[in-house]
């Protein structure tokens, strides 16, 4: 199959990903944007690496794999915290950081 | 013997600087210490006087660079001095008057509590003035110049719990802050145009200049002239200098520093006699000031301000002496020396008068005083002889001298300057004599003041007559000491030089018209105020009087157009300031604000709105790098 199919559903997925953390509202659904987005890269990436024929794409996915298990561990604990103090995951509602 | 110049100035710079710092515990000294350090310039002048009247003429200038002041690159200001026959001359005037009137202040002085302030800042002055004749380059005569400026206000001003003093010290000091300038911006023209000021450079390259330059430089420099030696148009400060103690107005503003002013004209002589439209401009100067000031001294009844005005008008006649040029700079400086004698004896005179009455300053509450104080009358009657001229006396010489100078000058100009010296020396006759007359002729007229107090006129201590009789001395035999036989001549003009002008009538004529003017003048004045009994409420009087009283109008003159226009300027100045520059400035700063509000709506606190932006700008930057490719 032409690689290039798998660069088409990475935008997809991407595209998907960024209009959800845009649109959506509530915290859990827009982490999970990001990590769609995350995960369309790391389509790309590896289809970049069939493409080249060399592993620097999968190796680099490999990273981002680490980096975006970390992500989560802060991230989830970021939401929780938030949860708890305001009863709601909405991100609309963290809103103080403004004149 | 160099060495000795430093000291000169050192002396009365210690007394300031010890009766200044010292503080009460001075107090029953400090007139001595003054005294004492003033006579120790004296004696040092003295004694260098000696020493140069030992050389040939050619050797006489003696020259002390004392340190590099402000040494940079292409800039070089010395604290060097200079002492040279005209340099001397001034020296022994000023520490001798000098030392004369520290005497004197020691008794008219005596009740006053801050007597050692007084003369601190009496050596200050001293120092001040000394620097100024013996710098040998522009910027420390400017320092000097500054220094006795200075002095003056401080001394004009001594009595400043009269607010009257302390206007008058402020008027003096912003009058003569305008000459000031002039002389800055004479001093920064001799730098750019001749890279120096240092006496003997800028002198000697005025022959490779061109006349514009020199004219500027040489008005600027008559500008500071007219600052310092009370000269129209900036005269109008002297009058009121009068409110400071006498002393202070017979040894700085009839003696010595209003005659700075001379000494810089003469000192620059090179200069002006390269620019002829600036000598032409300072005898115009001199012979208006001449008439002005003579004409200010008929009217005024309070003595001292009479002798103020006689003091402007014989600075006149030395400023149109100096700006004759070779023929009338020695005139203007031996007329300066002898008028150095007889005024500020003239004003020593004055002090004691007043010191007998109660500090009363109104002539026409004195009268028959010579049955009173005899010495003060004999001491004043022999400044009042030489200052009118009388044959024989100080005046006569230097004077006659002047007036035939002016003659000399030739042509027209000559007869209408001839003509105006002539007149001057009448109405000098009639204003001196009118002086004498109401203060020791007549019937008394002095009456007890509101408190019931009686005046009792008597002679004063012998620490203020001495003083006044050694000055009569000099104003009796000064002017005959050096004019017969040129004396003062021979001596002076190696450093001024000089030409024998010829004027187109005999030196005899001038010397007969002056005596008929003088009989003239002091006849008029007989008539007026000898045979008649003087009123004690002066007379309405003539239209002239009235504005001579007011002395010619002067604070009138500049009242309106000087600080009205000020006024105007300023508020003018103030508008458009409101208008212009606040509008720039506010405007820029309300548009700042209100662009600044609409950014602000962007920070609303969304995470979403945030991340829109990101997005927004990495799909520019994305479609900008493609963009670039592309093309």
């Amino acid at each position: 199959m032409n690689p290039v199919n798998y660069l088409y559903l990475a935008a997809l997925l991407f595209t998907i990903g960024a209009s959800g953390v845009l649109i959506r509202r509530n915290a859990i659904v827009v982490f999970m944007c990001i990590e769609l987005m995350l995960n369309a890269c790391n389509l790309a990436f590896v289809a970049f690496s069939r493409m080249h024929g060399n592993l620097d794409g999968q190796i680099i996915a490999f990273f981002t794999m680490v980096v975006a298990a970390a992500e989560v561990v802060v991230g989830l604990a970021i939401i929780v915290s938030l949860f708890r103090s305001r009863h709601s995951a909405s991100v609309d509602d963290a809103s103080l950081m403004k004149l | 013997m160099e060495n000795l110049i430093a000291l000169l100035v050192a002396a009365p710079l210690l007394g300031a600087a010890v009766l200044l710092c010292g503080g009460r515990r001075l107090d029953p000294v400090g007139h001595w210490i003054g005294t004492v350090l003033a006579s120790a310039s004296f004696v040092i002048g003295a004694i260098l006087f000696a020493d140069m009247l030992g050389k040939d003429e050619e050797h006489r200038a003696l020259a002390q660079h004392l340190f590099s002041w402000i040494p940079v690159e292409g800039f070089q200001a010395d604290i060097a001095f200079q002492l040279d026959q005209l340099s001397m001359t001034f020296v022994l005037l000023i520490t001798g008057v000098g030392s004369l009137i520290h005497v004197y202040s020691i008794g008219y002085m005596e009740h006053d509590e801050r007597r050692r302030r007084f003369f601190g800042y009496l050596n200050l002055f001293l120092a001040a003035m000394l620097l100024l004749v013996l710098a040998d380059n522009y910027l420390l005569l400017y320092v000097g110049w500054e220094g006795v400026g200075l002095a003056s206000y401080l001394l004009i001003g001594f009595w400043q719990h009269k607010p009257s003093a302390a206007t008058a010290a402020k008027k003096a000091f912003l009058v003569n802050r305008v000459g000031d300038m002039g002389l800055s911006i004479a001093i920064m023209l001799m730098f750019t145009t001749f890279g120096t000021f240092a006496f003997g450079p800028v002198l000697e390259a005025t022959g490779e200049t061109g006349e514009g330059k020199l004219t500027a430089i040489g008005l600027m420099l008559l500008l500071a002239a007219c600052g310092k030696s009370a000269q129209v148009p900036l005269q109008s400060w002297l009058g009121d200098a009068m409110e400071g103690p006498t002393p202070v107005s017979a040894l700085i503003h009839a003696a010595t520093m209003v005659t700075a002013g001379v000494y810089l004209i003469v000192r620059s002589g090179e200069i002006f006699n390269a620019a002829p439209d600036a000598q032409l401009v300072t005898t115009v100067v001199g012979a208006v000031t001449l008439l002005f000031g003579a004409i200010v001294g008929c009217a005024k009844d309070d003595i001292k301000k009479a002798l103020a005005g006689s003091t402007m008008s014989q600075i006149g006649y030395m400023i149109l002496a100096a700006g004759l040029g070779p023929i009338g700079y020695v005139f203007a400086i031996m007329h300066l020396v002898t008028h150095g004698f007889f005024k500020a004896g003239l004003f020593l005179g004055a002090g004691s008068v007043m010191h007998g009455m109660n500090d009363e300053v109104d002539m026409r509450k004195y009268g028959g005083l010579r049955k009173h104080m005899p010495v003060t009358f004999v001491t004043f009657g022999l400044g009042y002889l030489a200052i009118i001229g009388f044959p024989g006396l100080s005046g006569f010489f230097s004077k006659d001298k002047i007036i035939e100078a002016a003659f000399a000058k030739g042509g027209t100009e000559g007869w209408i300057l001839g003509g105006v010296a002539l007149l001057g020396a009448a109405i000098t006759a009639f204003y001196m004599t009118r002086v004498m007359l109401m203060t020791f002729f007549g019937e008394k007229r002095w009456q007890p003041d509101e408190h019931g107090h009686e005046p009792h006129p008597h002679e004063s201590p012998k620490s203020m007559t001495i003083p006044m009789i050694v000055l009569a001395f000099g104003s009796v035999f000064a002017g005959g000491f050096f004019g017969i036989g040129d004396r003062f001549l021979h001596w002076l003009e190696p450093v001024t030089e000089h030409t024998h002008g010829h004027p187109p009538i005999g030196a005899t004529t001038v010397t007969l018209s002056t005596m008929v003017v003088l009989v003239i003048g002091v006849g008029l004045a007989y008539l007026q105020y000898g045979r008649r009994p003087v009123p004690v409420v002066a007379p309405r009087g003539s239209l002239l009087t009235r504005a001579a009283r007011r002395d010619l109008l002067q604070d009138d003159f500049n009242h309106v157009v000087l600080v009205r226009g000020g006024e105007h300027l300023t508020r003018s100045l103030v508008y458009v300031d409101h208008t212009l520059v606040d509008g720039v400035v506010n405007g820029t700063a309300a548009s700042m604000g209100g662009l600044s509000g609409r950014l602000r709506k962007l920070q609303n606190g969304y995470a979403r709105s945030y991340a829109v932006s990101m997005f927004g700008g990495a799909a520019i930057l994305i479609a900008a790098t493609l963009l670039m490719r592309a093309v």
